[in-house]
């Protein structure tokens, strides 16, 4: 795609770390929008679509979590080639599911998986991109909320800053008309998790998994109390919050930032 | 011929997950071909430690978004033979028409997206827009319905919502299994038959290598295997799914991240053009007819033709899912809630045809419902063997060959494969030298 030298559209590139690479697949699944997003920018990286390669991006979109350090030398790279940079996915975000792994015992993880073998396998805790390298916008949720995604990149193509909501889900659950899912006698994270996917989860019959971290000012002990209100111990609430979000939750883990 | 040949494909593209391809030749004399996986661990088994029935698949779904309701389903599946949770016939056609919809959306993804660029000398789909645009228009077409089947059934292609142990959370309407179904038949057929009639055009394009090896798939004397069976292999016939272990028996290997597995010969096959040679008998006859017209036949033995097979298997699908509706349209949908109740705690083990081939999941519960032990055998590690013997054979017949084009076909190779890497390492970490 050499002619995007000369054209004047951004280059945009997409990287993917420690993930499942679901928000790529996301990406590919604007089937109906694909061609016109193909007109505005130019995809100069995409290794999961095509070959290219390029030296340098206007936005690059971040997805997955840090969790070698060949993924640190290779973020460093990114981020001193990238004008803007998005972490897309809550992987990238939080560090997302990967990070359950951090709030045990690192010896006792690699023991379940490797038995004897444990001590070939060095790993570090999954970290957000955040921690490594400047993150300048963020798209959250597992996967990636797809209109959130298309507002950020139209956003950043008209030079805006792209709005980022920082309310809970409840709100848009209740603007759906959804039966509360506490009320049902369900588990559920709506209350302190950040809106923005349209409450999918609790439109689906399902409960908030929370997976796109807390509200900025949340009351962790608050929403505790809360779900014990509705029978759910403290362990338990607590290690349901941590599938998505064990980075935000476990205070004594630091990357370096506050 | 005595040359001398070093090739060090760096991540290979279009595929899904980090693999290099390394192959050194001294003298004519072949030293290595393989295909090295560096993606970085994952550790789900350890993550899924001590956490309730009905998060499992929430979990395990992140496995790999592009196969989230592959691993969904076997997750599923697994959990419910380990807590003797009994599901309903409305769940059970619901789930095949969902693992028909998934088989479909990633056959084409592979087949139109990520492997066709090859046919046509191009490094992507996107050059396609402008030179093979009705073509494209009709994949793209094709991806969306594919999403939809998946969207109307399970509220989302990746990483599905309403499936759940024991059942649904929301059910589809019936208006809309209509709708779907309409679409199915009609242009989605129409798309499908018409991208097929291209790559017939292609067939040339697909280079000519063959190496018998063992297949490995699930085997339903029903229906083409997909959503359930016993394993079949090509060596060794019939197996129960509980002696998965007895198949797969998986090892390490300095150079992969993802353990390799074996049976009965040093590698063996899993995927389309398995499925295919095994249960070829059980197509629809549509895709019969068009696998005729790709020139496919049973046994087929060169690795490239997994991208037809694929092709056959979306007409099938898309053939076999508009039946599955007229079947839950003359029964009416019923208002049924999960059977999330267990009778049992203890072992289950599962397998189910992804796209990539048969996927195990292996779960052990205690008297809480809560995970114990859990083991994800992956499709792609248990390619991984077979694709580096398929290197190791095909780098001597054309080493007489330009090395841009001995590396274009080792890249078509894997690539053939539709390798999921992500999948593949979701528990091994090992350190590779070069």
């Amino acid at each position: 795609m050499s002619q995007s030298e000369s054209n004047g559209k951004p280059k945009v590139a997409f990287f993917d770390f420690t993930s499942c690479e679901g928000c790529q697949l996301n990406k590919l699944n604007f089937e109906n929008e694909l061609l016109d997003i193909l007109e505005l920018v130019d995809i100069v990286e995409f290794r999961e679509a095509m070959d290219d390669k390029a030296e340098e991006y206007d936005i690059a979109f971040i997805e997955g979590s840090i969790s070698t350090p060949t993924c640190i030398e290779r973020i460093y790279d990114i981020r001193r080639r990238a004008k803007v940079l998005v972490a897309l996915g809550q992987c990238a975000v939080s560090g997302g599911i990967n990070a359950m792994k951090n709030a045990m015992p690192m010896e006792e993880v690699q023991e379940t998986v490797y038995g004897n073998d444990k001590y070939l396998f060095p790993s570090i805790p999954a970290m957000p991109v955040s921690a490594v390298v400047k993150v300048d916008y963020e798209v959250r949720g597992c996967p990636m909320s797809p209109p959130e995604y298309l507002h950020v990149l139209k956003s950043l193509i008209l030079g805006r800053k792209p709005e980022i909501k920082d309310y809970a889900v409840c709100v848009e659950c209740k603007l759906k008309e959804n039966e509360c899912v506490l009320e049902k006698g369900m588990f559920c994270l709506g209350p302190i998790t950040r809106a923005g996917c349209d409450a999918i989860c609790p439109s689906n019959g399902q409960y908030c998994t929370g997976c796109r971290g807390p509200v900025s000012n949340i009351n962790k002990n608050g929403a505790v109390e809360m779900l014990k209100r509705y029978g759910f111990s403290t362990e338990e609430a607590l290690k349901r919050m941590k599938m998505f979000n064990t980075n935000e939750l476990e205070k004594e883990i630091k990357w370096g930032k506050e | 011929m005595s040359r001398d040949l070093s090739i060090n494909v760096h991540h290979v593209t279009r595929v899904e997950g980090h693999g290099n391809i390394v192959v050194d030749v001294k003298n004519g004399v072949l030293k290595k071909a393989e295909l090295d996986i560096v993606e970085p661990p994952r550790f789900f088994e350890a993550m899924l430690k001590g956490r309730n029935f009905h998060e499992v698949a929430i979990i395990t779904s992140r496995i790999c978004g592009i196969c989230s309701l592959g691993h969904q389903m076997t997750s599923l599946k697994a959990t419910e033979a380990a807590l003797g949770l009994e599901i309903s016939e409305q769940t059970e056609i619901l789930r095949k028409i969902l693992v028909h919809g998934a088989t479909f959306q990633s056959n084409v993804l592979h087949a139109l997206f990520l492997a066709a660029p090859d046919f046509l000398n191009v490094g992507s789909v996107f050059p396609l827009v402008n030179t093979h645009k009705d073509v494209v228009l009709a994949a793209l077409r094709l991806k969306r319905l594919a999403n939809e089947i998946a969207e109307i059934v399970s509220g989302r292609a990746v990483h599905p919502i309403s499936i759940v142990p024991g059942g649904f959370t929301k059910l589809p309407t019936e208006k809309e299994l209509i709708e779907l179904k309409d679409k199915l038949a009609g242009q989605g057929m129409k798309d499908a038959l018409f991208t097929i009639d291209v790559l017939a055009s292609l067939a040339g394009e697909i280079p000519r290598f063959e190496r018998e090896t063992e297949y490995i798939s699930l085997y339903n004397e029903k229906e083409y295997g997909l959503y359930d069976g016993v394993i079949c292999s090509s060596d060794a016939g019939l197996i129960r799914v509980e002696e998965y272990e007895r198949v797969t028996n998986e090892f390490i290997v300095p150079h992969s991240t993802s353990k390799h597995a074996r049976f009965n010969r040093s590698s063996y096959m899993v995927g389309a053009l398995a499925r295919f040679n095994n249960s070829h008998k059980l197509l629809r006859p549509k895709a019969k007819e068009v696998a005729a017209k790709l020139g496919l036949e049973a046994p087929n033995h060169n690795p490239y033709m997994i991208t037809v097979a694929q092709m056959v298997e979306v007409v099938h699908c898309i053939d076999d899912t508009i039946e599955l509706i007229d079947v839950l349209l003359d029964r009416g949908i019923k208002d049924e809630k999960p059977n999330q109740e267990p009778t049992r705690f203890g072992r289950g083990v599962a397998a189910t045809e992804v796209p990539r081939g048969i996927l195990f999941h292996d779960y052990t519960y205690n008297r809480k419902g809560q995970i114990e032990k859990a083991n994800c055998i992956i499709p792609t590690g248990q390619n991984l063997a077979n694709i580096d013997d398929d290197m190791k054979k095909l780098v001597p017949e054309i080493l007489n060959e330009p090395k841009e084009a001995i590396t274009k076909k080792l890249e078509m190779l894997v690539r053939a494969y539709d390798p999921c890497i992500s999948c593949s390492v979701h528990l091994l970490d090992v350190k590779f030298e070069e």
